[in-house]
């Protein structure tokens, strides 16, 4: 019951991470990936010692490009020996011209270890996209839970629950958007991808697994709940549900949570930024099926009782 | 009770067998090796847009044109000896006018982007238009004309788009001509190309037909009368021995396909060989790090059910890995990840069900009611909330624009629904098999009750 009662408190919790996620993203903004803006990347490696940057700009400067890439190019080390490079998209022949360029000493080799390039239609094409299937995953949520608690309609409507989790779903996918604008405007090179879209997909189908199998229990408390001689009230059954999964929710984000802390320290680095996101999303995720969804529940059959006794007035 | 554990022991033999055939299976010469997606194995990905603002286009016919595409890239990337290379057609867009087509070309192993792209532009793409009356005026303000684009539109007045692509096209054999000896490119089209040929050259007569070869005038032969049974003849302009070679290359070309639509290059993305091997290992350690601290979290918190779900898994793991090999799915750094994501919520299923016993127990009711009411009332619980991780990975999977979301998408949703079959048959059977009827203190103890509420009963 402590979690009912104490609901306040919560919702002041996530209301004011939600408040500093969207100040982030409104005053930092995200800064997107190539392949939502189209663009190229180059990732090269030399076979002996890594020049110094200089040299290699000098390199990148001597093109002559139209238009040209003079300054608008951005040259970062990465490893022992190898640098990044971002730029425009380039046309095949400025493509062969870039790979030469950076490779005209032949005693110590370049190895282009990563290039991808993306025309700036096709990156529209997937911010469009992406964009579209997380509208369509929410929608689809809804109407699943529509259906599936459609036996349950007192006292809360079963289509509550489904808007009561897009809240949820909502507060879970903003904090680690805002976390991104944060970190991306301290240490740079958290973009916004394909791979993050993907992460927030993921966090929302997690989220609402965690939501449905409360609001499951609450489900078979009410069923429970019908006909017995001193019926509970809604908020002591809500209370009573969350205390009764709340050992589950925690040892099942434990166990997902320690697969994809795993990940992110051994696995590839092309998957941690992806599992950063997994991290703190999963880890909200499971604070606001436990802490919000199912308080909402009560919060809405509260303002129910509220307007009835109003119009009865 | 004998029967039951008569199942278990059939489970387990099976996972055994499963395991066996993944294991065995990744000898270099068996055809059900794990396949690996370009990050993982280094390789080229080229995606190229089809122009299709010039053809006639009706739906089907823009289908089989990108069909025809499709089939003559690789044929030519097969000629270079590509293994395992994929060649697919997309459509992008959503809004029917505006409907782009792309087709992407996966070259595993390839890591020489001039070679990859020299590959593939090296297919010529041909066209037959049909040339204005008055070429005269227009051939002077082409000859004026400053800017591409200025020509670019000088020369679309000039000729007209006939549909006669390289899409219809049979066979192209080098002929010489007999009383100059130079060499010509002769042309058979297919049925469909033939008719279109003889009703062209039949409306036409007395005009010209010009023949484009990458979009640059080849020849401008006269239409003297219909010509039916499809036979043309590329002549003019291969002089001397140079010609001859390069009337020979063109055949070839021809041979091998010609475009039906010009492609232009989007996107490109190649991922060298070290960096996809570290991403295997990486994967690979992360899996096997991520399993072991999974399976003594288990255990500790519930014991001997903790145990028998580390065997669920462990099944759960054969059949998943064996699914990968036989459907197959290309693996990719984000579907392995998608993998072990899985493994968290396969685990879930357990998790709800080993609470639910446990309540069960504490109420005091038999350790045998116990596991069979615990299964069946936390069958909701994961019935509903798997079904919407399955919907989640069915939209990624149909919405994604790249090949490394479908690739987490296909992997996801296989995880979730094998959770779901592990969860009813593996987890239920084993459980079913170590309960006992009457149970005594140990074993309740082991099951996840205390000492205590056992001597309560």
């Amino acid at each position: 019951m402590f979690i009912v009662k104490n609901r306040k408190i919560f919702y002041t919790f996530s209301i004011i991470l939600v408040v500093i996620s969207i100040t982030a993203l409104s005053v930092w903004g995200l800064s997107f990936g190539i392949d939502f803006k189209g663009g190229t990347s180059v990732e090269f490696q030399y076979s002996v010692s890594r020049p110094s940057i200089d040299v290699v700009k000098a390199e990148i400067d001597s093109l002559s490009f139209e238009p040209t890439i003079k300054g608008s190019y951005n040259l970062v080390p990465t490893g022992d020996k190898g640098y990044i490079l971002n730029l425009r998209t380039l046309t095949e022949p400025e493509r062969s011209n870039l790979t030469s360029a950076i490779s005209s000493n032949v005693a110590n080799s370049v190895e282009i270890k990563k290039f991808n390039s993306v025309g700036p239609t096709l990156g529209q094409e997937a911010a469009i996209k992406s964009l579209i299937s997380i509208i369509l995953v929410i929608l689809c949520i809804v109407i699943f839970l529509t259906f599936a608690f459609r036996k349950v309609s007192q006292p809360v409507a079963s289509w509550k629950y489904g808007v009561i989790s897009i809240v949820a779903l909502c507060h879970d996918i903003i904090i680690p958007t805002g976390v991104f604008a944060i970190l991306n405007h301290f240490y740079h090179g958290y973009e916004v991808d394909t791979l993050f879209v993907t992460a927030i997909l993921v966090i929302l189908g997690f989220s609402i697994h965690d939501t449905i199998v409360v609001f499951d229990r609450v489900r078979e408390n009410l069923r429970n709940n019908n006909g017995i001689k001193n019926p509970k009230t809604f908020e002591e059954i809500v209370g009573a549900s969350i205390s009764q999964t709340f050992i589950r929710s925690i040892n099942t984000s434990l166990t997902t949570l320690i697969a994809i802390l795993v990940v992110f320290l051994v696995g590839p680095v092309a998957t941690r930024n992806f599992t950063l996101t997994l991290l703190v999303g999963i880890f909200f995720g499971t604070y606001s099926s436990i802490f919000i969804g199912s308080n909402l529940l009560v919060t809405v059959e509260a303002w129910q009782r509220k307007s009835l006794v109003k119009s009865k007035k | 009770m004998i029967k039951r554990r008569f199942w278990a022991i059939v489970l387990i033999l099976v996972s055994f067998l499963i395991g066996y055939f993944v294991y065995t299976s990744e000898n270099p010469t068996s055809k059900f090796k794990f396949k690996l997606g370009l990050d993982l194995n280094g390789g080229t990905e080229l995606v190229y847009k089809a122009d299709l603002s010039k053809a006639t286009s009706t739906p089907t016919e823009i289908t089989s044109s990108m069909n025809t595409l499709r089939d003559v890239i690789e044929r030519r990337v097969n000629a270079f000896g590509v293994s395992e290379a994929v060649v697919r057609v997309e459509r992008i867009g959503f809004t029917g006018a505006e409907s782009e087509q792309q087709l992407i070309v996966e070259l595993p192993g390839v890591t020489d982007i001039d070679k990859a792209v020299a590959m593939i532009g090296a297919t010529p793409t041909l066209d037959f238009r049909l040339v204005a009356t008055d070429t005269d005026a227009l051939s002077k303000a082409l000859a004026n004309a400053s800017t591409t684009e200025e020509k670019q539109k000088i020369t679309d007045q000039m000729f007209t788009y006939t549909g006669l692509t390289g899409r219809l096209l049979q066979k192209s054999v080098l002929e010489f001509d007999q009383t100059t000896g130079a060499a010509m490119v002769s042309l058979q089209f297919n049925s469909e190309g033939s008719d279109l040929f003889a009703k062209i050259t039949g409306e036409n007569v007395g005009k010209k037909l010009a023949i484009f070869l990458d979009g640059d005038l080849k020849s401008m032969p006269n239409i003297k009368e219909e010509i039916k049974g499809g036979n043309a003849v590329i002549s003019g302009g291969f002089n001397g021995s140079a010609g001859i070679k390069e009337a020979r290359t063109l055949v070839d070309d021809l041979n091998l396909g010609a475009l039906p639509v010009p492609i232009q290059l989007i996107s490109t993305q190649t991922i060298g060989a070290s960096l996809g091997h570290d991403a295997v290992d990486a994967s690979t350690k992360a899996g096997v790090i991520a399993f072991i601290v999974i399976a003594i979290f288990l255990i500790l918190i519930y014991r001997l059910p903790g145990l028998l779900a580390v065997v669920a898994l462990i099944i759960y793991t054969a059949i998943n890995l064996a699914l990968f090999k036989l459907i197959p799915v290309t693996l990719t750094a984000a579907g392995i990840a998608a993998f072990i994501l899985s493994i968290g919520m396969a685990v879930d299923a357990n998790i709800l069900i080993f609470e639910r016993m446990k309540e069960e127990i504490k109420r005091g009711r038999e350790l045998g009611d116990a596991v069979s009411e615990g299964f069946h009332r936390a069958w909701t619980s994961i019935r509903d909330s798997n079904t919407s991780s399955m919907i989640t990975a069915v939209i990624l999977y149909m919405f994604s624009s790249t090949s490394v979301v479908k690739g987490f998408a296909l992997v996801f949703f296989i995880g979730v629904a094998v959770s779901m079959f592990t969860a009813i048959t593996a987890s239920r059977t084993l459980l079913l098999a170590i309960k006992h009827d009457k149970a005594g203190r140990v074993l309740t103890f082991l099951f996840g009750g205390s000492f205590k509420n056992s001597n309560n009963k």
